[in-house]
């Protein structure tokens, strides 16, 4: 092991001098302690520290055909406008005739989480065909902000509808947004 | 009488080892973490449950916060030809050490006219809060903006370097207004790019 020999010599004869022998062996232990801290916290950061991503895409944007629309049933398809004051409101259908009256929630757990689960329940229902889903279509107004289009992201990877894109808003929905003061 | 000794363990045990493999371990780890550099932009990412986690190469990042876009380049070989490239598109020209300081930042945002400016500074000044004032995102005119330019000459660079697809992240201030990105996202399908991924923190807790 480690250790010095610290005794002194051995002084021979002349009575009983003797040296006191330290001993060399220092604990190791608060050492040891700390360097696994160390490791631990090391271990930890360099995996975490990496940011999450969030791939999402985008319906494509051809110039050559710029009036191509993509026909959604009225029945599946669910709008969800993001306005002020992280709020959010949403209706089935289209714009101008909305099967449920468009409503006013909140993001998260108890608020358009549940709704959209309900939705994608009953269209699976109405359709009878698990390949006919959901349709959510998230409209972001410009009073919405950068947290509530990940927010509402989120909730499509949470609940998993059949599509989802994020379309440009149109002026009668900013008006539903206006007269429901989310905007 | 014989006295029967019995022989005492000391219950000490050595940690010399112990304290060499940890050490060892620790001085492995500190070698490969990546040092944070500091971000000329901070920004506060939005939460979600997404468990992705973000690729190391071929990667451009664009910074949103504050209405300042920030325009960032992951491998320093792809930094330094994409500057030759902006130089040669824009008419500045760019010295051999001027490219090689360049291919040193991990992320810019000033008009490609201040960018020598920006260069020639030290780290630490660079990064100081307010003094870079965004890359210009409006186009003028018939010209494209300066981000669009960026981004397509990094995505050439990568091409050219690596024969690997460059993929855009956005990563926005959580208060960022929605037009900002939206602005932003229009500039990427301008481009025909229709995935990208955004930038997220971990949401702690399953709400």
């Amino acid at each position: 092991m480690a250790e010095l020999d610290t005794s002194g010599g051995g002084k021979k004869g002349g009575g009983k001098v003797r040296s006191k022998k330290a001993s060399t062996r220092v604990d190791l232990t608060a050492m040891v302690d700390l360097a696994f801290l160390l490791i631990t916290f090391f271990m930890l950061t360099t995996t975490l520290a990496k940011p999450q991503a969030m791939d999402i895409a985008m319906p494509d944007k051809s110039k050559d055909q710029p009036d191509s629309h993509l026909e959604v049933a009225d029945n599946r398809s669910m709008t969800i406008l993001l306005g002020a004051g992280n709020r959010v409101e949403w209706y089935m259908g289209s714009v101008d005739n909305p099967l449920t009256p468009p409503q006013v929630d909140n993001f998260g757990k108890s608020g358009i989480r549940k709704a959209l689960l309900e939705k994608k329940k009953e269209v699976i229902a109405l359709t009878g065909d698990p390949a006919k889903g959901l349709i959510v279509l998230i409209k972001p107004s410009d009073k919405s902000n950068y947290r509530n289009l990940v927010d509402i992201l989120d909730e499509m990877a949470i609940i998993k509808p059949q599509t989802y894109a994020i379309v440009d808003i149109t002026d009668p929905e900013i008006s539903l947004l206006k007269r429901d003061k989310i905007y | 009488m014989p006295r029967v000794k019995i022989a005492r363990k000391s219950t000490v045990t050595d940690m010399t080892a112990m304290c060499d493999v940890a050490f060892l371990l620790l001085t492995f780890f500190i070698l490969t973490a990546t040092a944070r550099q500091p971000e000329a932009l901070p920004v506060d990412t939005p939460a979600s449950t997404v468990k992705v986690k973000l690729p190391d190469t071929d990667i451009a990042t664009v910074t949103v916060g504050q209405d300042k876009v920030f325009f960032g380049m992951t491998s320093q070989p792809v930094r330094a030809l994409t500057l030759q490239k902006m130089g040669e598109l824009y008419g500045i020209q760019f010295t051999q050490d001027e490219i090689h300081r360049f291919s040193l930042m991990e992320s810019f945002g000033v008009p490609i006219g201040n960018l020598k400016q920006i260069i020639a500074m030290k780290n630490d000044e660079r990064n100081k809060a307010g003094l870079q004032p965004g890359i210009p995102v409006d186009s003028v005119g018939v010209r494209p903006s300066q981000l669009y330019d960026w981004i397509k000459q990094s995505r050439y660079a990568t091409k050219e370097l690596n024969n690997q697809d460059m993929r855009l992240s956005i990563k926005g201030d959580a208060k960022e207004e929605y037009p900002a990105i939206k602005k932003l996202i229009d500039i990427l399908q301008s481009q025909s790019i229709n995935k990208f991924s955004l930038i997220t923190s971990l949401r702690g807790e399953e709400k």
